[in-house]
């Protein structure tokens, strides 16, 4: 008898104990948010430069979750109704599919805070960095690199030296996919960095970048995540590598790595911030997409990575690595001297035929 | 009701007793065991319900989802509903009248603005670029201008936006995907096409994917299928054979590695063949290869054969092990008797017996191997991916899910094929899994 009692009042005890933090989530006092990203040096320095100031200020509790790009996660939390990410950080090309096949929140640009300087927030963006549905944070860039130490004579200066396997022998490193690769090819064949997506948009164009993508074929490592480039490069897999600019500078400036980055014929992209539609924290991820694309959050996340900031008035702040004595300035993609022959990503052309293009990229791949 | 009827006709025939027999309550004997034997039969269905429904839940309602998802694909009507109709009979001469032209503007203005998953201009965009690459852009761009056309003639309107407006591809193409039943995701998952006048094509060789490497996923599972064999026969005769404290220490020899994370055994693999790694290093050090030329053995076909018979092997052992365990000894020791060769008595003799085992374990390893898809993608690089591979990247990576169940169809069918060759060739009641 005593035995039953005891459960009975257990079980009623937790049922009021349950039913009273539901009630709480329900009235959204216990204020969350997941916050999605690339993971690894990237992830940290929004950690430093958002996460930390906005907890601080609102009692947010932030999760914060890695992913690998793409809108496979959202656009299969958004059909099945069930919306556990709240804010993501995505591609330029990406936001725009997502926003199309209307998977994301559209975002108000109005409300978004002014520069410190005062400038309202439409002409403090740089220009195509605000759209219907995302708000862009940093401007990144595939560039490569290679290991100083392993390469004693003449340095790499073009990204003609990267295909160049006679003069440099040794393993390549490439993103595992046709984007990006097939306008580097371009480049190194000789295709001004103004005119590539021209050329690529005829199949000649496209054969051509195949054409030269074979020259190399055999000596490629792919690589897919982010990490694994400076990974890559640090064991002597291979001698140069593609690679995310910040992921390269960070091995650099953070682990003292001998990697030196080459900028000719890099490919730029935006990262932007978005909102699955139906997000259960919408109003807490605005909150948080607002804070964190201020002036000063940009500019402190310049301070850990070299990724520029997408604000006009960041660039001033823009000072030293946070624990060191190096110049964030010119280790942005968009110094002026890294620009010289530099092509944006064009997310439309990429829209039109990635899908096209990385099924003939699969078959060669597998031949 | 009608055995009891029976019942009482036979024993009328027989001339006995006219009256049925009757139990203690009064209710005829035959009546009452037919009540009991329902109600066990009910308990005993009763008791399978929940490994139904979990079946119903779990593999028959996906898989027929999968399926349906192959074949139809709704989103040119849920985009274009209107439209949609209109089109429908259009004799696909030249280009659509003027009438389904203004249906479509407005349409493409309404889509425009809806913001509903699955219903917007984009998912349309994104459907006809599948068919026509270049699609999308022309789709977005032109709905951005759609709501600004509000008057005749919409043809000259539309045209003004974009001239690829005037090729009739678009128009036949947009025919066919307002429809809601399709085949167009079994020819993009066999390389074919259809060309610009609607006739079924095969794609660009450059652009030919799906069936080579269906064809390579088929032949490198027959091929780990045969090393598995090889490799397992002798071991599972040394289990069978040897005295029971050898064989349970090399029993566990088997059971450890099927026990342990896949993950774990193939990030193994990972380091033992790697460039750098373990084997190349012992290579090196040995002076077999110099350092400069060490050998290639991972991220391509060789490491997705090695690490996958090296997974799948136990499933081929332990069938083996279990057939030959009931084989009693004496039989070969009697041919043997009787002047027989060792190698004559094997073929003649032991072999034959254990072939319910091989057919288990090879039809096992097999079925496995070819809807496998953890290891390849992990150690297969360039040339080792396979068919799970692809259906993996279009319902993770580009979000084509009819495609990705196209494939996926495919590949059940061929899998399905085999079996029913298998049970041609070999029996399946002749199966023995232990």
């Amino acid at each position: 008898m005593k035995l039953t009692k005891l459960l009975a009042s257990t079980a009623v005890g937790a049922a009021i104990a349950f039913g009273a933090s539901s009630a709480a989530f329900a009235d959204g006092h216990a204020k969350e948010l997941t916050v999605v990203s690339w993971g690894g040096a990237y992830t940290k320095s929004q950690v430093e430069a958002y996460h930390k100031p906005f907890i601080a200020k609102t009692g947010v509790n932030i999760k914060s979750e890695d992913y690998n790009g793409g809108i496979a996660e959202i656009k299969a939390q958004v059909e099945a109704g069930n919306v556990t990410w709240d804010i993501v950080d995505v591609e330029l090309s990406d936001a725009i599919r997502a926003c199309d096949e209307g998977l994301l929140e559209t975002i108000d640009h109005s409300t978004l805070p002014a520069g410190a300087d005062g400038t309202p927030a439409k002409e403090d963006f740089i220009k195509g960095t605000l759209y219907d549905c995302a708000v862009a944070n940093i401007v990144w860039t595939t560039i490569f690199a290679y290991d100083k130490s392993k390469i004693t004579g003449d340095a790499p200066k073009t990204m003609a030296d990267f295909f160049d396997t006679k003069k440099w022998p040794g393993k390549r490193g490439l993103r595992k996919g046709a984007k990006v690769n097939l306008e580097f090819a371009l480049i190194a064949d000789g295709v001004p960095a103004k005119d590539v997506y021209s050329v690529l948009a005829t199949p000649e164009g496209v054969d051509r970048a195949f054409a030269k993508l074979d020259t190399i074929k055999g000596d490629v490592v792919w690589w897919e995540a982010g990490a694994q480039p400076p990974q890559l490069l640090a064991d002597g897999e291979v001698l140069m590598t593609t690679a995310y600019n910040g992921r390269i500078f960070n091995a650099v400036a953070g682990e003292g790595k001998p990697f030196e980055i080459v900028w000719d014929g890099h490919v730029w992209d935006l990262d932007l911030w978005v909102i699955p539609k139906g997000a259960k924290n919408k109003d807490t991820a605005l909150e948080f997409l607002k804070f964190s694309t201020g002036t000063e959050p940009l500019a402190k996340q310049a301070s850990f990575i070299s990724y520029g900031p997408a604000r006009k008035s960041s660039a001033p702040l823009v000072g030293k690595y946070h624990n060191k004595d190096i110049d964030m300035g010119p280790q942005m993609p968009t110094a002026p001297e890294n620009l010289t022959n530099a092509v944006q990503n064009n997310f439309e052309f990429w829209a039109d035929n990635a899908d096209q293009l990385n099924e003939r990229f699969n078959a060669w791949l597998a031949k | 009701m009608s055995d009891a009827a029976l019942g009482t006709n036979h024993s009328a025939n027989n001339g006995a007793a006219s009256e049925p027999l009757i139990a203690a309550d009064g209710i005829p004997l035959k009546q009452k065991l037919a009540k009991t034997t329902r109600r066990m039969k009910m308990q005993a269905f009763l008791l399978t319900v929940p490994l139904v429904l979990f079946l119903l839940v779990s593999f028959v309602l996906p898989i027929g989802q999968m399926l349906y998802r192959s074949v139809h694909n709704p989103t040119g009507s849920n985009v274009m509903p209107n439209f949609a109709v209109a089109i429908k009979n259009w004799d696909g001469q030249g280009l659509p009248s003027e009438e389904i032209f203004e249906v479509f503007v407005k349409d493409m203005a309404l889509a425009r603005k809806n913001r509903e998953v699955g219903k917007t201009i984009g998912n349309l965009a994104t459907r006809v670029n599948y068919e026509i690459p270049g699609a999308r852009s022309l789709f977005t761009k032109s709905a951005r201008r759609a709501g600004r056309i509000t008057e005749g003639p919409y043809k000259e309107a539309l045209f003004a936006i974009d001239k690829r407006w005037e090729n009739p591809h678009i128009w036949l193409t947009l025919q066919r995907v307002t429809k809601d039943f399709t085949a167009a995701f079994y020819l993009a998952a066999t390389d074919q096409k259809y060309d610009e006048a609607g006739n079924i094509v095969w794609a660009d060789e450059l652009y030919q994917i799906y069936l080579p490497i269906l064809w390579k996923t088929i032949w490198l599972s027959a091929l780990i299928t045969a090393l598995c064999f090889i490799i397992a026969y002798p071991v599972a005769y040394l289990l069978s054979t040897l005295p029971l404290r050898t064989s349970n220490l090399l029993m566990i020899l088997v059971l450890l590695p099927f026990w342990t994370s896949l993950l774990v055994r193939t990030s193994a693999w990972i380091a033992m063949l790697q460039t750098e790694g373990i084997i190349n290093n012992i290579f090196v050090y040995l002076g077999f290869i110099s350092d400069e030329n060490r050998i290639q053995m991972i991220y391509n076909m060789t490491g997705t054969v090695i690490a996958m018979v090296h997974i799948l092997l136990p499933f081929m052992i332990l069938p083996l092990y279990s057939v030959m365990k009931t084989i009693p000894p004496s039989y070969m020791r009697a041919a043997r008797s009787m002047g027989a060769s060792g190698t004559y008595s094997f073929v003649k003799v032991y072999f034959p017996q254990t072939v319910p085992g091989i057919a288990a374990g090879t039809l096992l390893v097999f079925i496995l191997a070819i809807g496998y898809y953890i290891t390849p993608a992990l150690v297969g690089g360039n040339d080792g991916l396979l068919i799970s591979n692809l259906i993996a990247d279009h319902i993770k990576k580009t979000l084509n899910w009819s495609l990705g169940a196209a494939l996926g169809t495919i590949l059940l069918t061929v899998v399905l094929i085999f079996y029913w060759l298998y049970n041609k060739l070999v029996g399946v009641d002749n199966l023995k899994f232990g």
